[in-house]
């Protein structure tokens, strides 16, 4: 009896509790407080911690900058001994592997996060899909070593075949066949933004309303076209985000591009000439450069490095606001 | 009885002596830590030593090998207590040095080796002279049949084949000691490339370290690269005799890059790149690698550390060297590398007498 009046009465007291609250907004837990000032906290962090990062760049790069200014964009001279230093060859290398990573990459990620989400029964999906995300996860170094003793060599016979076969096309043309380079850094890249895209790809895909999905089954569609006119249209902003996170992780990659791409200052013109990242350009040389230009021009590099990422991160903005405008729709 | 005594003092007297001695050869004075950072080259022979020495002396020393050029600027820094480099510092470098002078302590020497892949050439069958293979590297010289080649490898049969020319694409000290090379025997190269711990290259392929040159050399018919010695014998890539200053020619081998070191004409300071050397028997790609240390120490208990270090890196750490495939110091190199170690002064006076 005198539990029940307790439990009567502890029960008002929470409604009332509630009510105040309901009534004013204003009845501030100090809990809540302290939990506001830490998030606040750690967000202004992050923000000063990129001006900070973009300051210091600056002013690691600003002796380069003097000495070479614009200039160090559009150049094609890397030399150390002579003191001359910009970086073009180096630009469209990275960006170049970067994107025919991409070119592969998009069919395959988001054809098998299609096969995970809506193919495969429930109890199989992690079956296949952690060992997609246990790829994401292994170091680049491994995909390096992979790289240079497993895929270089056969990369090379294709390159042979391709040469053989179809060298009058300036792509598959080169003056030697090497095994390292373009084609050899852009698979490598291909393989290890896959797995990224696919996992992200899945997940948004599994948001993608059951009763959409099913309703359009109801009509009548084929699941061909319950996929292509209502999933994937329903998710597109997402699993655009899913590719520009892929290719911001192609551009900066390091290691693994190191070991495989060849490395060479020169402008590349066929897939088969060797050419090097800016990212793997920067590891490769720090430890040496041994005047202070040398040392300043590597930081430049680091610094449009950085604002090719931002311009990356820009333009999928812009396109991912066309796209959920409707001026940009996928599939009318 | 009296006998006894006198053999009893004696010993006593011997075993005194003997302590004394081990004291002298590692007085710590305390200091139980040394750092030090630089060359990558010479890391697997200095983890050898300082692991020994602390054995020995009780003195830990960490060792980064981040590499010539951050040895350097730890060492301007002063945030080191010794450098390491494959390389000599240039007038800029040395001027930037917050310590005053730096002396170039050189420890061992090491030898670089043209490493190909020709179908059907064993290690050591080819011949290349100097001047063959700068134009190799310039690419003037384009296909193994060439004329030039073939001139000095009579009964060679030399495949028609195009040679891809592998470097170095990670700044390294192996790099500087084969450009510093190339520059001495081809003015062209001396003109064009010049010498660096990278270079803008003529051509073709880069590889990253000695494991990215050495596997590009394996897999690609025609190919030549340059690896260090150790790496090359590991690996057991095929490599070529040079020509050297004496038209001698040569297998990459311990003998001849100590040969090389042990010439009458080395500078008291040492700051010298002993590729090309004029010793009758040296291996033309072979470079010292230097311990940098201020000539002028202000902490009394380090100074005297590091000065106990290189001491016994050069005399007694000496046999740890040719195991691991790099060439001691001998003659004239020892004794002026000592001399210079004796040059280490703790605020104005001598640490070593």
């Amino acid at each position: 009896m005198a539990r029940d009046e307790v439990t009567v009465e502890t029960l008002n007291r929470a409604l009332a509790g509630v009510r105040s609250v309901s009534a004013s907004r204003q009845v501030v837990n100090i809990g809540d407080r302290v939990f506001y000032l830490i998030v606040r906290f750690v967000a202004l962090l992050i923000v000063l911690l990129a001006f900070l990062l973009v300051a210091d760049l600056f002013r690691g790069a600003w002796e380069a900058i003097r000495q070479f200014g614009l200039k160090f964009l559009v150049g094609t001279t890397w030399d150390p001994v002579a003191r001359q230093f910009s970086t073009l060859p180096t630009v469209i290398g990275t960006l170049v592997k970067g994107f025919i990573a991409l070119l592969l990459a998009v069919p395959v990620s988001i054809g098998s996060a299609i096969f995970i989400t809506f193919y495969t029964p429930r109890w199989l999906r992690p079956v296949i899909s952690y060992p997609i995300e246990l790829l994401a996860g292994i170091p680049s170094i491994i995909f390096g070593m992979w790289g240079l003793f497993a895929m270089v060599p056969v990369v090379r016979m294709i390159q042979i075949w391709l040469k053989a076969h179809f060298g009058w096309f300036f792509l598959f043309d080169g003056p030697a066949v090497y095994g390292v380079g373009v084609l050899s850094g852009s698979i490598i890249l291909f393989i290890m933004i896959t797995p990224i895209i696919t996992a992200i790809s899945k997940e948004i895909l599994l948001t993608v309303p059951r009763s959409q999905f099913e309703g359009m089954l109801a009509l009548g569609s084929t699941k061909w076209e319950a996929i292509w006119k209502v999933a994937l249209p329903y998710a597109r902003v997402g699993l655009f985000g899913a590719v520009i996170l892929g290719l911001g992780r192609a551009v900066g990659e390091t290691m693994a591009v190191t070991m495989v791409g060849g490395n060479s200052f020169d402008l590349i013109h066929s897939l088969f000439d060797p050419v090097h990242s800016m990212a793997s350009q920067i590891a490769s040389e720090f430890s040496e450069a041994t005047y202070s230009l040398y040392v300043s021009s590597l930081i430049y590099v680091g610094l449009v490095l950085f604002g090719i990422t931002i311009l990356i991160s820009l333009l999928a903005q812009f396109l991912i606001w066309r796209i959920s405008k409707g001026k940009l729709a996928l599939l009318d | 009885m009296k006998l006894k005594i006198t053999t009893a003092a004696v010993l006593l007297l011997g075993l005194s002596a003997v302590s004394g001695q081990a004291l002298a050869a590692c007085p710590t004075k305390g200091v139980e830590e040394l750092t030090g950072a630089g060359a990558t080259f010479p890391y697997p022979l200095y983890s050898k030593m300082f692991s020994e020495y602390d054995k020995a002396c009780g003195v830990k020393v960490n060792y980064q090998s981040i590499g010539s050029g951050g040895g350097i600027r730890q060492l301007s820094e002063m945030t080191v207590d010794f450098g390491a480099s494959d390389g000599i510092m240039d007038d800029k470098q040395k001027a930037d040095a917050k310590g005053g002078a730096v002396l170039h302590i050189p420890t061992v020497a090491g030898a670089t080796a043209v490493v190909i892949n020709l179908p059907g050439i064993k290690s050591g069958q080819l011949k290349l002279t100097p001047d063959v293979l700068a134009d190799i590297y310039l690419k003037k010289i384009t296909n193994w049949n060439d004329k030039r080649i073939a001139a000095v490898n009579t009964g060679v049969k030399l495949p028609d084949l195009t040679i891809a020319v592998v470097h170095r694409s990670d700044g390294s000290g192996t790099t500087f000691i084969f450009t510093n090379y190339l520059s001495k025997v081809s003015s062209e190269w001396k003109d064009k490339v010049g010498s660096s711990t990278s270079v803008n290259w003529p051509g073709d392929v880069g590889g990253k370290g000695n494991e990215g040159v050495a596997n590009s050399v394996k897999q690609i018919p025609g190919a030549i690269g340059y690896v260090e010695v150790a790496y090359a014998k590991q690996t057991k890539i095929p490599w070529v005799q040079l020509q050297n200053k004496a038209k001698k020619f040569l297998e990459p081998t311990l003998e001849g890059a100590e040969a090389a070191a042990d010439v009458s004409s080395l500078p008291d300071n040492m700051e010298i790149v002993i590729t090309n050397s004029s010793n009758a028997n040296a291996y033309p790609i072979t470079g010292f690698t230097w311990l940098l240390v201020y000539e002028n120490q202000t902490d009394a208990g380090k100074g005297d550390a590091v000065a106990q270090l290189a001491s016994w890196m050069i005399t007694d750490g000496q046999k740890f060297a040719a195991p691991l495939d790099y060439a001691p110091l001998k003659g004239v190199a020892q004794k002026k590398a000592m001399a210079l170690v004796k040059k280490i002064k703790v605020n104005g006076a001598l640490v070593m007498k």
